[in-house]
Protein backbone atom coordinates (compact mmCIF):
# COMPACT_ATOMS: atom_id res chain seq x y z
CA UNK A 1 0.00 0.00 0.00
CA UNK A 2 0.77 3.82 -0.73
CA UNK A 3 1.18 4.88 2.73
CA UNK A 4 2.12 7.80 1.91
CA UNK A 5 -0.51 8.87 -0.87
CA UNK A 6 -2.97 7.29 1.42
CA UNK A 7 -2.02 9.62 4.22
CA UNK A 8 -2.06 12.72 1.88
CA UNK A 9 -4.83 12.64 0.95
CA UNK A 10 -6.56 11.76 4.63
CA UNK A 11 -4.63 14.84 5.80
CA UNK A 12 -5.97 17.18 2.79
CA UNK A 13 -9.86 15.72 3.39
CA UNK A 14 -9.58 16.16 7.28
CA UNK A 15 -8.67 19.55 6.92
CA UNK A 16 -10.14 21.11 3.98
CA UNK A 17 -13.66 19.17 5.42
CA UNK A 18 -12.76 22.30 8.49
CA UNK A 19 -11.86 25.05 6.06
CA UNK A 20 -15.85 24.17 4.32
CA UNK A 21 -17.22 23.56 7.70
CA UNK A 22 -16.42 27.28 8.27
CA UNK A 23 -19.51 28.37 6.18
CA UNK A 24 -21.87 26.46 8.27
CA UNK A 25 -24.26 28.93 8.89
CA UNK A 26 -22.87 32.03 7.24
CA UNK A 27 -22.74 30.68 3.30
CA UNK A 28 -24.29 33.10 0.76
CA UNK A 29 -27.31 31.14 0.62
CA UNK A 30 -29.30 28.44 2.79
CA UNK A 31 -28.75 25.82 -0.15
CA UNK A 32 -25.00 26.03 0.33
CA UNK A 33 -24.92 26.56 3.89
CA UNK A 34 -26.48 23.15 3.33
CA UNK A 35 -23.77 21.80 0.69
CA UNK A 36 -20.73 23.16 2.29
CA UNK A 37 -21.75 21.46 5.21
CA UNK A 38 -22.66 17.78 3.74
CA UNK A 39 -19.49 17.97 2.02
CA UNK A 40 -17.53 19.11 4.99
CA UNK A 41 -18.78 16.22 6.80
CA UNK A 42 -17.95 13.59 3.83
CA UNK A 43 -14.82 14.75 3.07
CA UNK A 44 -13.85 14.02 7.04
CA UNK A 45 -15.61 11.00 6.46
CA UNK A 46 -12.97 10.06 3.88
CA UNK A 47 -10.16 11.20 6.21
CA UNK A 48 -11.55 8.90 8.96
CA UNK A 49 -12.15 6.03 6.17
CA UNK A 50 -8.58 6.09 5.05
CA UNK A 51 -6.87 7.19 8.79
CA UNK A 52 -8.43 3.57 9.60
CA UNK A 53 -7.31 1.67 6.53
CA UNK A 54 -3.76 3.05 8.19
CA UNK A 55 -3.52 1.83 11.29
CA UNK A 56 -5.71 -1.17 10.62
CA UNK A 57 -9.05 -2.62 11.84
CA UNK A 58 -8.53 -2.40 15.39
CA UNK A 59 -6.28 0.75 15.71
CA UNK A 60 -6.69 4.28 16.53
CA UNK A 61 -7.93 6.37 13.87
CA UNK A 62 -8.20 9.82 16.47
CA UNK A 63 -5.04 9.32 17.25
CA UNK A 64 -3.07 9.92 13.81
CA UNK A 65 -5.72 11.98 12.76
CA UNK A 66 -5.26 14.56 16.38
CA UNK A 67 -2.37 13.54 18.12
CA UNK A 68 0.40 14.23 15.76
CA UNK A 69 2.78 17.73 16.01
CA UNK A 70 1.54 20.48 13.65
CA UNK A 71 4.67 19.64 11.23
CA UNK A 72 4.38 16.41 10.84
CA UNK A 73 1.38 16.75 8.66
CA UNK A 74 1.00 16.05 5.54
CA UNK A 75 -2.15 18.16 3.81
CA UNK A 76 -0.94 20.49 1.39
CA UNK A 77 -1.03 24.52 1.36
CA UNK A 78 -4.02 24.56 -0.62
CA UNK A 79 -6.54 22.67 1.71
CA UNK A 80 -5.12 25.14 4.57
CA UNK A 81 -6.17 28.62 3.76
CA UNK A 82 -8.59 29.88 5.61
CA UNK A 83 -10.95 31.41 2.49
CA UNK A 84 -13.79 33.91 3.77
CA UNK A 85 -13.84 35.24 -0.22
CA UNK A 86 -16.77 33.45 -2.11
CA UNK A 87 -14.90 33.55 -5.42
CA UNK A 88 -11.95 31.86 -3.60
CA UNK A 89 -13.84 29.34 -1.91
CA UNK A 90 -15.49 28.11 -4.92
CA UNK A 91 -11.92 28.74 -6.99
CA UNK A 92 -10.41 26.24 -4.51
CA UNK A 93 -13.74 23.90 -4.44
CA UNK A 94 -13.51 23.26 -8.19
CA UNK A 95 -9.92 23.09 -8.20
CA UNK A 96 -9.66 20.44 -5.17
CA UNK A 97 -12.28 18.68 -6.56
CA UNK A 98 -10.93 18.21 -10.32
CA UNK A 99 -7.24 17.47 -8.60
CA UNK A 100 -8.82 14.89 -6.25
CA UNK A 101 -10.93 12.67 -9.52
CA UNK A 102 -7.44 12.44 -11.02
CA UNK A 103 -5.38 11.41 -7.65
CA UNK A 104 -8.63 8.88 -6.66
CA UNK A 105 -8.42 7.47 -10.17
CA UNK A 106 -4.42 7.15 -9.67
CA UNK A 107 -5.23 4.92 -6.12
CA UNK A 108 -8.05 2.68 -7.82
CA UNK A 109 -5.14 -0.23 -8.87
CA UNK A 110 -3.75 -0.50 -5.24
CA UNK A 111 -4.16 -3.73 -3.60
CA UNK A 112 -5.12 -2.79 -0.43
CA UNK A 113 -6.56 1.56 -1.27
CA UNK A 114 -8.20 0.15 -4.54
CA UNK A 115 -11.53 -0.44 -2.34
CA UNK A 116 -12.36 2.52 -0.45
CA UNK A 117 -10.77 4.87 -3.35
CA UNK A 118 -13.68 3.86 -5.14
CA UNK A 119 -15.78 4.27 -2.71
CA UNK A 120 -14.48 8.00 -2.29
CA UNK A 121 -14.63 8.28 -6.04
CA UNK A 122 -18.93 7.20 -6.00
CA UNK A 123 -19.26 9.93 -3.32
CA UNK A 124 -16.89 12.97 -4.87
CA UNK A 125 -19.30 12.46 -7.81
CA UNK A 126 -21.47 14.59 -6.03
CA UNK A 127 -19.18 17.43 -4.57
CA UNK A 128 -17.74 17.14 -8.46
CA UNK A 129 -21.33 17.88 -10.15
CA UNK A 130 -21.57 21.11 -7.02
CA UNK A 131 -18.18 22.27 -8.41
CA UNK A 132 -18.74 21.92 -11.26
CA UNK A 133 -22.22 23.68 -11.79
CA UNK A 134 -20.58 26.68 -9.44
CA UNK A 135 -17.87 27.18 -11.67
CA UNK A 136 -20.04 26.99 -15.36
CA UNK A 137 -22.13 29.52 -13.29
CA UNK A 138 -18.96 32.04 -13.00
CA UNK A 139 -16.04 30.97 -14.75
CA UNK A 140 -16.70 34.02 -17.23
CA UNK A 141 -16.77 36.28 -13.97
CA UNK A 142 -13.19 38.83 -14.02
CA UNK A 143 -13.13 37.80 -9.96
CA UNK A 144 -13.60 34.09 -9.85
CA UNK A 145 -10.97 34.22 -12.89
CA UNK A 146 -8.45 35.87 -10.63
CA UNK A 147 -9.26 33.52 -8.07
CA UNK A 148 -9.16 30.42 -9.67
CA UNK A 149 -5.42 32.05 -11.26
CA UNK A 150 -4.42 32.99 -7.17
CA UNK A 151 -4.71 29.31 -6.24
CA UNK A 152 -3.19 27.66 -9.74
CA UNK A 153 0.09 27.34 -7.92
CA UNK A 154 -1.55 25.78 -4.78
CA UNK A 155 -3.62 23.16 -6.88
CA UNK A 156 -0.43 21.91 -8.34
CA UNK A 157 0.74 20.89 -5.12
CA UNK A 158 -1.77 18.22 -4.34
CA UNK A 159 -0.84 15.83 -6.83
CA UNK A 160 2.45 14.44 -7.56
CA UNK A 161 4.56 15.28 -10.29
CA UNK A 162 3.57 12.74 -12.44
CA UNK A 163 -0.24 13.32 -12.31
CA UNK A 164 -0.11 17.55 -12.97
CA UNK A 165 0.43 16.93 -16.78
CA UNK A 166 -3.54 15.71 -16.40
CA UNK A 167 -4.26 18.36 -14.48
CA UNK A 168 -3.28 21.09 -16.16
CA UNK A 169 -4.91 19.42 -19.64
CA UNK A 170 -8.19 19.29 -17.75
CA UNK A 171 -8.05 22.88 -15.96
CA UNK A 172 -6.23 24.91 -19.33
CA UNK A 173 -3.89 27.13 -17.81
CA UNK A 174 -0.42 26.92 -18.29
CA UNK A 175 2.17 25.48 -16.07
CA UNK A 176 3.78 27.16 -13.16
CA UNK A 177 5.92 26.64 -10.04
CA UNK A 178 4.12 24.82 -7.76
CA UNK A 179 3.70 25.67 -4.11
CA UNK A 180 4.81 21.56 -2.53
CA UNK A 181 3.58 20.07 0.28
CA UNK A 182 6.01 19.56 3.28
CA UNK A 183 5.84 23.16 5.13
CA UNK A 184 2.71 24.62 5.78
CA UNK A 185 1.47 27.95 6.25
CA UNK A 186 0.75 29.99 9.16
CA UNK A 187 -3.17 29.45 8.86
CA UNK A 188 -2.48 25.58 9.40
CA UNK A 189 -0.81 26.15 13.32
CA UNK A 190 -4.03 28.47 14.14
CA UNK A 191 -6.34 25.48 13.13
CA UNK A 192 -4.41 23.02 14.65
CA UNK A 193 -4.08 25.08 17.87
CA UNK A 194 -7.88 24.54 17.53
CA UNK A 195 -8.74 21.24 16.21
CA UNK A 196 -6.45 19.07 18.77
CA UNK A 197 -6.93 21.53 21.89
CA UNK A 198 -9.85 19.06 23.33
CA UNK A 199 -7.33 16.02 23.08
CA UNK A 200 -4.47 17.92 24.09
CA UNK A 201 -6.15 19.22 27.34
CA UNK A 202 -7.30 16.01 28.39
CA UNK A 203 -6.06 14.47 31.31
CA UNK A 204 -4.24 10.78 30.55
CA UNK A 205 -6.12 7.72 30.06
CA UNK A 206 -9.47 9.65 28.94
CA UNK A 207 -11.67 7.33 26.65
CA UNK A 208 -13.73 8.62 23.75
CA UNK B 1 -26.60 -21.76 20.11
CA UNK B 2 -27.66 -18.75 18.06
CA UNK B 3 -27.67 -19.50 14.70
CA UNK B 4 -27.39 -16.95 11.88
CA UNK B 5 -31.29 -16.74 10.19
CA UNK B 6 -31.68 -15.79 14.19
CA UNK B 7 -28.88 -12.95 13.69
CA UNK B 8 -30.79 -11.45 10.22
CA UNK B 9 -33.83 -11.93 11.54
CA UNK B 10 -32.85 -9.80 14.55
CA UNK B 11 -31.06 -7.89 12.65
CA UNK B 12 -33.99 -6.40 10.22
CA UNK B 13 -35.89 -4.95 13.40
CA UNK B 14 -32.93 -2.32 13.68
CA UNK B 15 -34.35 0.69 12.21
CA UNK B 16 -32.23 3.32 10.16
CA UNK B 17 -31.07 5.86 12.45
CA UNK B 18 -31.77 8.24 10.46
CA UNK B 19 -34.71 7.02 7.94
CA UNK B 20 -36.45 4.98 10.36
CA UNK B 21 -38.75 3.32 8.20
CA UNK B 22 -36.30 1.15 6.65
CA UNK B 23 -34.55 -1.51 8.71
CA UNK B 24 -30.81 -2.03 8.06
CA UNK B 25 -30.98 -5.32 6.44
CA UNK B 26 -34.07 -3.56 3.51
CA UNK B 27 -31.08 -1.04 3.49
CA UNK B 28 -28.77 -3.62 2.40
CA UNK B 29 -26.07 -2.79 4.75
CA UNK B 30 -25.63 -5.60 6.10
CA UNK B 31 -23.31 -7.56 3.82
CA UNK B 32 -23.01 -10.95 5.94
CA UNK B 33 -22.82 -12.58 8.90
CA UNK B 34 -21.22 -15.73 10.09
CA UNK B 35 -21.44 -17.76 13.33
CA UNK B 36 -18.90 -19.64 14.68
CA UNK B 37 -19.05 -20.60 18.52
CA UNK B 38 -21.39 -18.46 20.04
CA UNK B 39 -19.24 -15.61 18.42
CA UNK B 40 -21.00 -13.59 16.03
CA UNK B 41 -18.96 -11.78 12.88
CA UNK B 42 -21.31 -9.46 11.31
CA UNK B 43 -19.82 -6.93 8.37
CA UNK B 44 -21.31 -4.07 7.75
CA UNK B 45 -20.77 -1.50 5.30
CA UNK B 46 -21.53 2.31 5.82
CA UNK B 47 -23.94 4.28 2.84
CA UNK B 48 -21.36 7.27 3.04
CA UNK B 49 -18.26 7.38 4.68
CA UNK B 50 -19.13 10.81 5.98
CA UNK B 51 -22.16 9.41 7.66
CA UNK B 52 -22.24 10.52 11.11
CA UNK B 53 -24.86 7.70 11.67
CA UNK B 54 -22.42 5.18 11.71
CA UNK B 55 -21.29 4.55 15.22
CA UNK B 56 -24.56 4.20 16.10
CA UNK B 57 -25.59 1.47 13.83
CA UNK B 58 -22.25 -0.02 14.72
CA UNK B 59 -23.46 -0.17 18.23
CA UNK B 60 -27.46 -1.04 17.70
CA UNK B 61 -25.87 -3.98 15.82
CA UNK B 62 -23.22 -5.33 18.73
CA UNK B 63 -26.54 -4.82 21.31
CA UNK B 64 -28.92 -6.69 19.23
CA UNK B 65 -26.55 -9.86 19.00
CA UNK B 66 -25.77 -9.43 22.49
CA UNK B 67 -29.46 -10.22 23.01
CA UNK B 68 -29.07 -13.09 21.28
CA UNK B 69 -26.35 -14.33 23.53
CA UNK B 70 -24.07 -14.05 21.44
CA UNK B 71 -20.62 -12.41 21.46
CA UNK B 72 -20.53 -9.72 18.78
CA UNK B 73 -17.82 -8.76 16.27
CA UNK B 74 -19.28 -6.20 13.71
CA UNK B 75 -16.55 -5.03 11.31
CA UNK B 76 -17.25 -1.80 9.07
CA UNK B 77 -16.32 -2.67 5.63
CA UNK B 78 -15.08 0.96 3.91
CA UNK B 79 -15.19 -0.16 0.03
CA UNK B 80 -17.49 -0.20 -3.20
CA UNK B 81 -19.46 -3.26 -2.34
CA UNK B 82 -22.24 -1.14 -0.95
CA UNK B 83 -24.31 0.39 -3.57
CA UNK B 84 -27.81 1.79 -3.58
CA UNK B 85 -28.83 -0.93 -5.47
CA UNK B 86 -28.84 -3.07 -3.33
CA UNK B 87 -31.62 -1.39 -1.08
CA UNK B 88 -34.55 -4.30 -1.00
CA UNK B 89 -37.48 -3.92 -3.19
CA UNK B 90 -39.64 -3.55 -0.08
CA UNK B 91 -37.06 -1.37 0.98
CA UNK B 92 -37.54 0.70 -1.66
CA UNK B 93 -41.28 1.00 -1.47
CA UNK B 94 -41.11 1.52 2.46
CA UNK B 95 -38.39 4.94 1.35
CA UNK B 96 -41.57 5.71 -1.75
CA UNK B 97 -44.14 5.53 1.43
CA UNK B 98 -42.21 7.90 3.86
CA UNK B 99 -41.90 10.65 0.70
CA UNK B 100 -38.19 9.75 -0.35
CA UNK B 101 -38.20 9.01 -3.69
CA UNK B 102 -35.46 5.63 -3.86
CA UNK B 103 -32.64 5.96 -5.87
CA UNK B 104 -32.53 5.44 -9.88
CA UNK B 105 -29.98 2.93 -10.69
CA UNK B 106 -26.31 2.94 -10.42
CA UNK B 107 -24.41 3.24 -14.00
CA UNK B 108 -20.81 1.85 -14.72
CA UNK B 109 -19.55 5.61 -14.41
CA UNK B 110 -20.32 7.61 -11.12
CA UNK B 111 -23.45 9.80 -11.62
CA UNK B 112 -22.87 13.03 -13.53
CA UNK B 113 -24.71 16.62 -13.19
CA UNK B 114 -26.89 16.47 -16.22
CA UNK B 115 -28.23 12.94 -15.04
CA UNK B 116 -29.21 14.28 -12.13
CA UNK B 117 -31.08 17.29 -13.45
CA UNK B 118 -32.21 15.32 -16.98
CA UNK B 119 -33.27 11.90 -15.99
CA UNK B 120 -36.88 10.94 -14.81
CA UNK B 121 -37.36 11.11 -10.96
CA UNK B 122 -40.88 10.27 -9.71
CA UNK B 123 -42.39 12.56 -7.25
CA UNK B 124 -42.78 9.86 -4.16
CA UNK B 125 -46.47 12.24 -3.65
CA UNK B 126 -48.35 12.19 -6.86
CA UNK B 127 -46.19 10.27 -8.97
CA UNK B 128 -45.85 13.27 -11.63
CA UNK B 129 -42.66 13.38 -13.40
CA UNK B 130 -42.26 17.12 -13.46
CA UNK B 131 -39.77 17.75 -10.69
CA UNK B 132 -36.06 19.67 -11.14
CA UNK B 133 -33.53 19.16 -8.78
CA UNK B 134 -33.31 22.03 -5.91
CA UNK B 135 -29.99 21.05 -4.14
CA UNK B 136 -27.60 17.86 -4.77
CA UNK B 137 -27.55 18.22 -0.68
CA UNK B 138 -30.31 17.34 1.55
CA UNK B 139 -30.14 17.21 5.26
CA UNK B 140 -28.15 13.96 5.42
CA UNK B 141 -24.85 12.85 3.05
CA UNK B 142 -27.14 9.91 1.08
CA UNK B 143 -30.17 12.85 -0.09
CA UNK B 144 -30.81 15.73 -2.72
CA UNK B 145 -33.27 17.71 -2.93
CA UNK B 146 -36.09 18.15 -5.32
CA UNK B 147 -39.16 19.88 -6.11
CA UNK B 148 -42.02 18.64 -7.51
CA UNK B 149 -44.16 21.27 -10.39
CA UNK B 150 -47.24 18.67 -10.40
CA UNK B 151 -47.97 18.71 -6.42
CA UNK B 152 -45.72 21.80 -5.66
CA UNK B 153 -43.97 19.98 -2.93
CA UNK B 154 -40.12 19.64 -2.14
CA UNK B 155 -39.10 15.96 -1.42
CA UNK B 156 -36.16 14.32 -0.75
CA UNK B 157 -34.52 11.80 -3.36
CA UNK B 158 -32.08 8.91 -2.44
CA UNK B 159 -28.47 9.89 -4.07
CA UNK B 160 -27.42 7.08 -6.30
CA UNK B 161 -24.09 5.49 -5.01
Amino acid sequence: MNEQTLLELADDELILGWRESEWTGIAPMLEEDVAFSSIAQNEIGHARAAYQLLVGEDGDADALAFDRKLEEYRCAPLVELRLMDWAHTIARRWLYETADEIRIAALKDDPDAGGLAAKIDREEAYHRMHAEMWNTRLKDEPRYRKAVADLWPYALGLLSPELRPTLIARVGLPEVDAIERGSHTGELAELWDEMTMVRRSAPAGSQW
Amino acid sequence: MVTAEQVWSALDEIPDPEIPVISLVDLGVIRSVDVQDGRVRVEFTPTFLGCPALEAMKRALEEKVAELGGVPEVAVISDDSWSTDKITPAGREKLREAGFAPPAPREATAPRLVQLQANVHRCPYCGSTETRLENIFGPTPCRSLRYCDGCRQPFEQFKTI
